[in-house]
């Protein structure tokens, strides 16, 4: 146990930043199981940050509070947005919400109110580790409850094919919005965590890149179960730490590892303990396993 | 104003050659190469190279760069995509796969020429001011608008009127087909490569020269810019990559200039504003005429 405990205080960001960025890639996955590619959840995730923050900061209202009305103030901008997109797909769908990003990136670099290019600063270190893994455990669960349930087979079966699924009397255009809104609150949530897990935010932790690593947790991680977006966020996460030894060569590993996992793992890291299965399979000459 | 409408055209044309590259591999492959930008960065370090070890004039500099990062194109694809094609993965492998690239070769570039701007060696670039009117008009820039159309016209001709030209629009249409129709699809893949990166690298290293400093991060603000043209003229579409490139970098300047100092920071915001507006109001953009709701 002391073991344990040493190790949590040394490693205490890294661990909480893990847990965030699992609840990301959750946030994520969600509208990617429901057949949608998004960008937009790192601007979500702006807006929980900045929201819960300047709630706190400003008019002294309590964390938990804060945190519930980011993610609700996320939630009411999703639910325009996603009707305004929601005919798009795949990549059309991604820069779409880029550009939204990009808006709101622009918007918080330009107001005075959300301290332009300097952010939020003095923010109050409130968010505890248990704060972190109980979001994250609470949001797994559900999420996985509902992969199974109704909602989740309405959202695979618009992903394989979205004009069968309405033919088959699935409100395409309430499940999708429902996805996209609920992956929307997520990011704001773990977004508030977040500001308050470090001291300050600014509109650069919010950006394209932010965007595109959450996406890439997700997809390395594996998109057919719960469990491959928390593996992939966890891995990515503490892989800066584990190729310290390797100084300045750090970033061309983790960019070959990248490479190597979408080549070789095309479903993912949590397919990885299949992988014997598959290739056992593709030599009796079952086809089209994966 | 003459001189902000100048500054327009050249910011336009650097667009427009990056973005008819970016358009083309998407055309014919479906694939958002994110490694784009980083063929973009190393055309200008090409051409560099070129000028202070062999001391070669900028203009055969650009050549070296278009014929390097062609060839670093044709690599590009037989690491990155080659792998995911035979296979058949989705085309989110491949933008995956290509950030990984990206990253991979930027952080080498770092490692070699430092994260911080670098110049041109003293002297290389032609310095001439021309003065129309009252405008005084920075010659370079006109010889690199110039060179961008003539590199533009050269590649609609390519791929309107030659048999390579025929090979890669059949592969666009549909790979299966175009191989069974006798299309070397492998060499028309080769070739979209060579040309898309070609035409990235030529644009990097003519923004080099105009700004005379680089740097390995370079092409990244670039990347978004490319999603606005290619929405706003629609994607896919090579003359609507053009358009839309002029269109935005008019856009810009004029943002520049008519919105008051405190709120030029909303002109990027201007940018994408539109970006999310044809997007939601016309999909296929200004001259695209393929649904947009294909995956």
């Amino acid at each position: 146990m002391d073991a344990l405990a040493d190790f949590l205080r040394v490693y205490q960001t890294t661990v909480g930043v893990i847990g965030i960025n699992a609840l990301l890639a959750l946030s994520v996955w969600l509208t990617l199981y429901a057949g949608q590619l998004t960008l937009g959840n790192a601007a979500f995730m702006a807006i929980g940050a900045y929201g819960s923050a300047l709630l706190g900061m400003r008019m002294g209202v309590p964390f938990p509070l804060g945190l519930t009305l980011g993610a609700l103030l996320a939630a009411a901008l999703a639910l325009p947005l996603g009707l305004a997109v929601f005919r798009l797909r795949g990549v059309y769908l991604a820069i779409a919400t880029i550009g939204f990003g990009e808006v709101l990136r622009v918007v918080l670099l330009t107001v005075p109110f959300t301290g332009k290019a300097l952010g939020l600063n003095g923010i109050p270190a409130i968010t505890e580790l248990w704060h972190i893994y109980l979001s994250l455990a609470v949001v797994a669960y559900v999420l996985w409850r509902v992969q199974g349930s109704t909602v989740g087979r309405a959202w695979a079966a618009i992903r394989e094919d979205e004009i069968a699924a309405a033919s088959q009397g699935i409100a395409i255009r309430r499940y999708k919005l429902a996805a996209f809104v609920a992956g929307a609150a997520i990011a704001a949530w773990a977004g508030g965590l977040s500001a308050h897990l470090n001291f300050s935010i600014e509109p650069g932790d919010f950006g394209f890149t932010r965007a595109v690593q959450i996406l890439v947790f997700a997809v390395v991680g594996g998109t057919p179960s719960v469990a491959g977006p928390i593996v992939g966020a966890t891995l990515l996460t503490a892989l800066p730490e584990v190729l310290r030894p390797l100084k300045e060569y750090r970033d061309i590993f983790a960019g070959l590892i990248l490479m190597g996992v979408i080549i070789y793992l095309p479903r993912g890291l949590v397919t990885l303990a299949e992988l014997r299965k598959t290739r056992r399979l593709q030599e009796i000459g079952v086809a089209d396993v994966a | 104003m003459a001189e902000q409408l100048y500054n327009a055209i050249f910011v336009g044309s650097i667009y427009a050659l990056f973005a008819v590259g970016f358009a083309l591999v998407f055309s014919v492959l479906d694939i958002l190469n994110l490694a784009h930008p980083v063929v973009f960065m190393l055309g200008a370090f090409v051409a560099l190279f070129f000028m202070s070890t062999f001391g070669l004039p900028a203009a055969l500099a650009a050549v070296a760069a278009f014929a390097v990062t062609g060839m670093f194109g044709i690599f590009l694809d037989r690491v990155a995509f080659a792998p995911l094609r035979r296979r058949g993965a989705p085309p989110l492998s491949a933008m995956i796969s290509s950030l990984g690239f990206a990253i991979v070769v930027i952080r080498l570039m770092e490692l070699r020429y430092g994260p911080d701007l670098v110049s041109y060696p003293a002297g290389s670039l032609p310095q001439t001011v021309l003065q129309i009117g009252d405008a005084r008009l920075d010659g370079l820039r006109l010889l690199i608008i110039g060179l961008a159309i003539v590199l533009m016209v050269g590649l609609t001709y390519v791929v309107r009127a030659t048999q390579l030209g025929r090979d890669i629009r059949a592969l666009a249409e549909n790979p299966r087909a175009a191989r069974l129709l006798g299309v070397d699809v492998d060499r028309a893949i080769a070739a979209t490569f060579f040309i898309s990166s070609g035409l990235g690298g030529v644009a990097g290293a003519l923004l080099g020269f105009a700004y005379n400093a680089i740097y390995p991060q370079m092409g990244t603000p670039y990347e978004l810019k490319a999603f606005t043209v290619m929405v706003v003229g629609g994607m896919g579409s090579l003359p609507g990559a053009v358009l839309g490139a002029y269109i935005l970098g008019i856009g810009e300047i004029a943002a520049l200039v008519f919105l008051p100092a405190e709120l030029a920071e909303l002109r990027d915001a201007l940018a994408f504003g539109l970006l999310f507006l044809v997007l939601v109001i016309r999909p296929r953009g200004l001259l695209g005429h393929r649904v947009a709701d294909r995956a």
